[in-house]
């Protein structure tokens, strides 16, 4: 695999590369008007949850803030009891449907973004460890890895969630859910970058510049970081894109068996999983609405990271 | 959209609606876990069993006891211990057996027996015994002026079949072997089984040996019984005119049901109340504030009991689904006066002022452990609450888990305030003293998770459970109710309104228990 | 060879005992049994004796070394919710799982390969930038939804399928099969969709890439300068070659099936093995969760340990994993 004969080719410095890459992704990017969208979507939508306690009209998070009678206003149209309207409606509970919104994508953004570092950080370090090390550790961490690929994520994620839920004390469970959620989600999803990383440093610690590197005494956590892992950073960063817009589907996903962030402080997922109790009964808006902002979030992600994958997989363009 | 619906609904009932006519497409959450009559008390169960085994005495649609396999009933007016039922004559089983005496002390020894779920409902029995071929005389622990009214639920079936087929025995779950009973039916009820799938479809088909044939209306010639567990499939199943029946309506889609052309909802209130627990005692499960329990303060209570606003709970949380509560016992059950079940007015102001008066200016906060699998909107009528009692102060932590791992929670004592619903079997006062006001123990207040402890109300259950003189006990059970209302164990919140959804053309009759009796049921 | 061998399939076999043991030690955090099999008359004595009678007074060591014991001489115990055997309820609810799993495997392998060699075809072309932005939006909502979504569209608005359950079934003695009557096809249709939608994106996808790869390969090149025709080119030099990843990953994404199997049987009240895990969760019915999650393992290690021994016979070098490298 590796070429002597071209060095320059194998071994690029490390500055040059980075601004190269940049200003290449970065041409791709003004030349794609899908990825500049999806970009504006996202951007959009990431600001409106971190500044959404300055956005939002209510705080749907305060209970002493809500009043009950409130419930199942219409978008637009003044509740019958307290006259009070609300521009995207409320739901059962008299929330301002647009504010729990906001509130909701925080959350889903928050367990999306952290489940996804936490995947990424353990499968990138297990990769490395796999790949240059070998042997039984990198059996024990790959095999680990072949079940945990195919034994199906939402069983790891629940069999988590039920034990982490168990051995936390009730006065805290309302608090701990989300981050137990970001502990499935994350350790259900990170064996994909491992194996990712583990391939790229099978492939870079044989090449001359590594062998180089060892003799000259580095040390191997500074050569993993140094010199292996910006060879993988790539697909890493794709990996990580369409695995957020997994892990905020995932959420949504177990908040439908009944394993999702608590209804007083709901994230997207919950508030859909509560909207399609009214599919039939006419109070669209409580469903339509944080589906709608899941889907604009997810797609958004989802074609963002099909058009990194693309730009930086220099073999497609 | 509604057009389409209307011509879909249209179509499908012409081309279905003529040769299916006879059959009932029933639907609802969960399926029977078994068809052994003893081996489970269960709503759900019980109501399918209903179909297919008969009880001596039942309750009827309208909640009076009616003679089924017994045709009358006398208490020995010299010694009260001892009862004697006269059986139904001509009733035979499922398999051409005749039904007597003997098949009777069969069913209630069995459901007696260690392994049997229903032995708590008639724990006062101490012997059955055959007279002759159709009475059978039942002697009780003490005087039990109750007894017709425990029975209900224990069905009856045929000894020489359960011998033949080695089912005598309720099963134990631990003996690792399945029984016949569990799967396999021989009652004397109006329905035969014709095959069961468990969790996927159970048939029935009229029994034309039934004794009742020409006295009830029994309309429908076979039943097709269908868990449905997704509230908006099993909602749909009934729009798309999949199925004729179902049970467990999703309040907000009563609407829809109603105004659709094709269909109805009939209502009737549930024998079911909600309401939640506080625990009185001086500890905190979670440790206490400063100054200790606030829920000890029966001025706490009232405080909180004020600030509950069942009336937006009805018209929100339950689409006016509910009628609210001010004690936590049905209507219909003996001891209900209108009076008992006033309902605080909702005073802010005043809750609040009952608050400072108590030391708790400022609040203090609580869990509240709520199930989310088990009443009509459980979790949102917790949620509301959560928001009601910040209105005064007292921040709320709602703990919202399926009924598995709530139910152990307020058993085990390890809740501080809970919510919990409670529907009476027996009809009767003397249940809900038993099992949610008498000091918890072994055999009393098995539910009681409050720690509320009065001498003179366990005394006076356990007094009126052999009080033969009606009125006397009367009088007793309304002096009980009025110290536990001004001790407010309990928040009342609603009695649960019962909603079953069908097709036009079929005329069900309601029963407060949620027991579907097919055999009232007429076409129209 | 045999030493490798004895070697991975000693390894499956730790795998299966340390998955039985972390979901033995989560059982008791479902909740308890007890609630759920005694009715609201038990008393206390009622309770403990039945705790003792299963066990359950014992630690989850204790239990989970039983279950071993018993489930090594084929017995997985009775269900606590229908008093069954457990063998016998999953032999029972197999065949709807597999049917449905199968149903929508085929339509994510056909639909997936179709839209993918379309759209690497026609690399810029309208249609197939429209079918790529579809197959996101399939995969950018939670699979309850789509499922729900369906119901409302096809069988309360329309009418033309059935919204539950798999209609009639055949009884072949062995096997239930809802393909030999029209209602049990009809039935298939919105479940298999629902659950299909997310593997058959994930496929098109591959077979995209894969085949947009292969197309820039030299032999390709050779193939279209020696002037053969596109289609010939496309199908018999280019996909050949893209297909045998394909088949890896639809290999490995049977287990994704089978778990969102839990939620699209859910939605559709289809009579499968997720629908009963999940009701086995609700009721803590811990011989059928037991039972569930070891057949599940057992299934996917078996699964890993064919293709790592495929592999093996194919090619020693490739030993350790099929496919690596982020390239």
């Amino acid at each position: 695999m590796s070429d002597p004969q071209n060095p320059a080719e194998t071994r690029p410095a490390p500055g040059r590369m980075a601004r190269a890459w940049q200003s290449d992704l970065a041409y791709s990017f003004r030349h794609s008007p899908v990825a500049m969208i999806s970009a504006l979507v996202v951007a959009v939508l990431v600001l409106s949850a971190v500044f959404a306690p300055w956005i939002a009209p209510h705080n749907p998070f305060d209970p002493g803030s809500l009043n009950l009678m409130n419930g199942f206003t219409p978008p637009g149209a003044p509740n019958a009891f307290t006259g009070d309207t609300f521009l995207l409606g409320t739901d059962d509970q008299g929330r301002d449907v647009f504010s729990t919104i906001l509130y909701g994508m925080r959350i889903s953004l928050f367990v999306g973004f952290s489940a996804v570092l936490l995947a990424m950080v353990i499968g990138v370090v297990l990769g490395l460890l796999a790949g240059y090390l070998g042997g039984w550790v990198e059996s024990v961490i790959m095999r680990t890895a072949d079940i945990q690929l195919t034994f199906p994520a939402i069983l790891v994620a629940m069999l988590i969630f039920g034990v982490a839920k168990g051995i936390t004390p009730p006065e805290y469970r309302d608090q701990m859910a989300i981050y137990v959620l970001i502990l499935a989600i994350g350790l259900s999803d990170w064996v994909q970058f491992a194996r990712v990383v583990r391939g790229a440093t099978l492939v870079e610690k044989n090449r001359d510049y590594v062998q180089a590197a060892r003799l000259v005494g580095r040390r191997p956590f500074s050569i993993m970081i140094r010199h292996i892992l910006p060879n993988a950073l790539n697909a890493v960063l794709v990996i990580a894109t369409i695995s957020l817009a997994l892990a905020i589907i995932a959420e949504a996903t177990l908040s439908f068996l009944g394993v999702g962030a608590p209804p007083t402080k709901p994230s997207l997922g919950t508030l859909i999983r509560i909207g399609q109790g009214y599919m039939f009964s006419g109070e669209w808006w409580i469903l339509l609405f944080p589906a709608l902002t899941l889907l604009a979030l997810a797609l958004s992600i989802n074609l963002l990271g099909d058009w990194l994958r693309d730009a930086l997989n220099p073999r497609l363009r | 959209m509604m057009k389409h619906l209307l011509l879909a609904a249209t179509a499908m009932t012409l081309t279905m609606g003529a040769a299916q006519a006879e059959t009932l497409r029933w639907a609802r959450s969960g399926d029977a876990l078994t068809l052994d009559p003893h081996a489970q008390n269960e709503g759900p169960t019980l109501a399918m069993m209903q179909q297919m085994m008969e009880p001596l005495v039942l309750r009827n649609p309208a909640g009076e006891l009616e003679g089924a396999l017994a045709t009358s009933w006398t208490v020995n007016p010299e010694n009260p211990d001892i009862w004697t039922f006269t059986l139904r004559e001509g009733v035979t089983f499922h398999d051409g057996a005749a039904f007597t005496a003997e098949d009777v002390v069969f069913s209630m020894e069995r459901a007696l027996s260690e392994n049997s779920d229903m032995k708590g409902l008639i724990s006062s029995v101490a012997s059955v015994e055959a007279n002759g071929d159709y009475e059978v005389i039942v002697t009780t622990k003490g005087p039990n002026p109750l007894l017709p009214a425990s029975l209900p639920n224990i069905l009856m079936i045929d000894k020489d079949w359960a011998e033949a087929n080695s089912t005598v025995d309720v099963q134990d779950v631990e003996g690792g072997e399945e029984t016949f009973a569990s799967q396999n039916v021989n009652g004397t009820g109006p329905y035969m089984l014709v095959s069961r799938e468990a969790d996927v479809k159970t048939e029935m088909t009229r029994f034309d040996g039934y004794w009742g044939i020409d006295e009830f209306p029994m309309a429908y010639s076979d039943i097709v019984y269908t868990p449905i567990q997704n509230p908006s499939t099993r909602i749909a199943a009934l729009l798309s005119g999949e199925v004729d029946f179902i049970q467990d309506v999703p309040v907000q889609d009563l609407q829809r049901v109603e105004d659709s052309d094709e269909l109805k909802i009939m209502s009737s209130p549930q024998n079911r109340v909600i309401f939640f627990g506080m625990n009185v005692s001086d500890e905190l499960v979670n440790g206490n504030p400063e100054g200790g329990n606030p829920l000890a303060d029966v001025r706490v209570r009232q405080a909180m009991n004020m600030a509950l606003n069942r009336d937006a709970i009805r018209q929100v949380v339950m689409r006016g689904q509910s009628i609210p509560a001010g004690v936590i016992m049905p209507p219909f059950v003996s001891g209900w006066t209108e009076e008992l079940n006033t309902v605080p007015a909702t005073d802010l102001d005043a809750a609040r002022a009952l608050m400072a008066e108590a030391g708790w200016t400022d609040g203090f906060s609580i869990q509240l452990d709520c199930p989310n699998d088990r009443y009509v909107n459980d979790e949102a009528i917790c949620q509301a609450t959560v928001g009601m009692m910040a209105q005064i102060g007292i921040t709320v932590n709602l703990n919202a888990q399926p009924k598995a791992q709530h139910f152990p929670v307020v058993n085990g004592l390890e809740s501080d305030f809970y919510m919990m619903g409670w529907g009476v079997p027996s009809y009767d006062s003397e249940y809900i003293f038993n099992f949610l006001y008498h000091t918890k123990g072994d055999l009393y207040g098995t539910w009681n998770g409050t720690r509320y402890s009065n001498p003179q109300i366990d005394e006076m259950t356990q007094a009126i459970a052999a009080e033969v003189d009606l009125e006397a006990r009367d009088a007793t059970i309304a002096q009980m109710w009025d110290i536990v209302k001004e001790d407010v164990v309990y928040l009342p919140v609603h009695h649960q309104m019962l909603n079953w959804a069908m097709r036009n053309e079929v005329g069900a009759a309601v029963d407060a228990d949620d027991q579907v009796k097919v055999k009232y049921f007429t076409i129209d | 060879m045999l030493a490798y061998i004895i070697r991975r399939v000693a390894q499956s076999i730790l795998v299966l005992l340390i998955t039985g043991f972390v979901a033995f030690s989560m059982f008791s955090f479902v909740g308890d049994p007890i609630e759920n099999m005694l009715g609201q008359e038990r008393t206390q004595a009622d309770v403990d004796r039945l705790r003792g009678q299963l066990g359950l007074d014992q630690p989850f060591v204790v239990q989970y070394g039983k279950f071993l014991q018993q489930a090594a001489q084929g017995n997985f115990g009775l269900s606590y919710r229908q008093g069954r055997e457990v063998s016998a309820i999953l032999a029972e609810r197999l065949p709807a799982t597999l049917e449905l799993a199968f149903v929508s495997g085929l339509l994510a392998l056909g639909g997936g390969i179709g839209f993918g060699i379309l759209t690497a075809i026609r690399k810029r072309g309208f249609s197939s930038n429209a079918i790529m932005t579809l197959s996101l939006v399939g995969v950018s909502l939670p699979t309850f939804l789509i499922g729900i979504l369906l119901i409302f569209l096809f069988s309360v608005e329309l009418g033309w399928l059935p919204s539950f359950g798999r209609g009639e079934v055949v009884d072949l003695g062995w096997w239930t099969t809802g393909f030999l009557t029209v209602s049990g096809l009809k039935a298939l249709v919105l479940p298999a969709i629902t659950l299909g939608l997310y593997q058959m994106t994930l496929i098109m996808r591959l077979v995209r890439t894969e085949m947009l790869e292969v197309l820039r390969m030299d032999y390709i090149r050779f193939a279209r300068a020696r002037g053969l025709r596109e289609r010939s080119i496309n199908f018999r030099h280019a996909l050949r070659n893209t297909l045998v990843p394909v088949i890896t990953i639809t290999g490995l994404q049977l287990g994704s099936i089978i778990a969102f199997a839990i939620i699209t049987e859910t939605v559709f009240q289809w009579p499968g093995v997720g629908l009963l895990f999940i009701n086995a969760v609700q009721f803590v019915d811990i011989p059928v969760m037991a039972a569930y999650l070891m057949m599940i393992s057992v299934m996917f290690v078996g699964i890993n340990l064919i293709v790592d021994l495929l592999y093996f016979a194919i090619d020693p070098r490739l030993r350790v994993d099929g496919k690596s490298g982020g390239h």
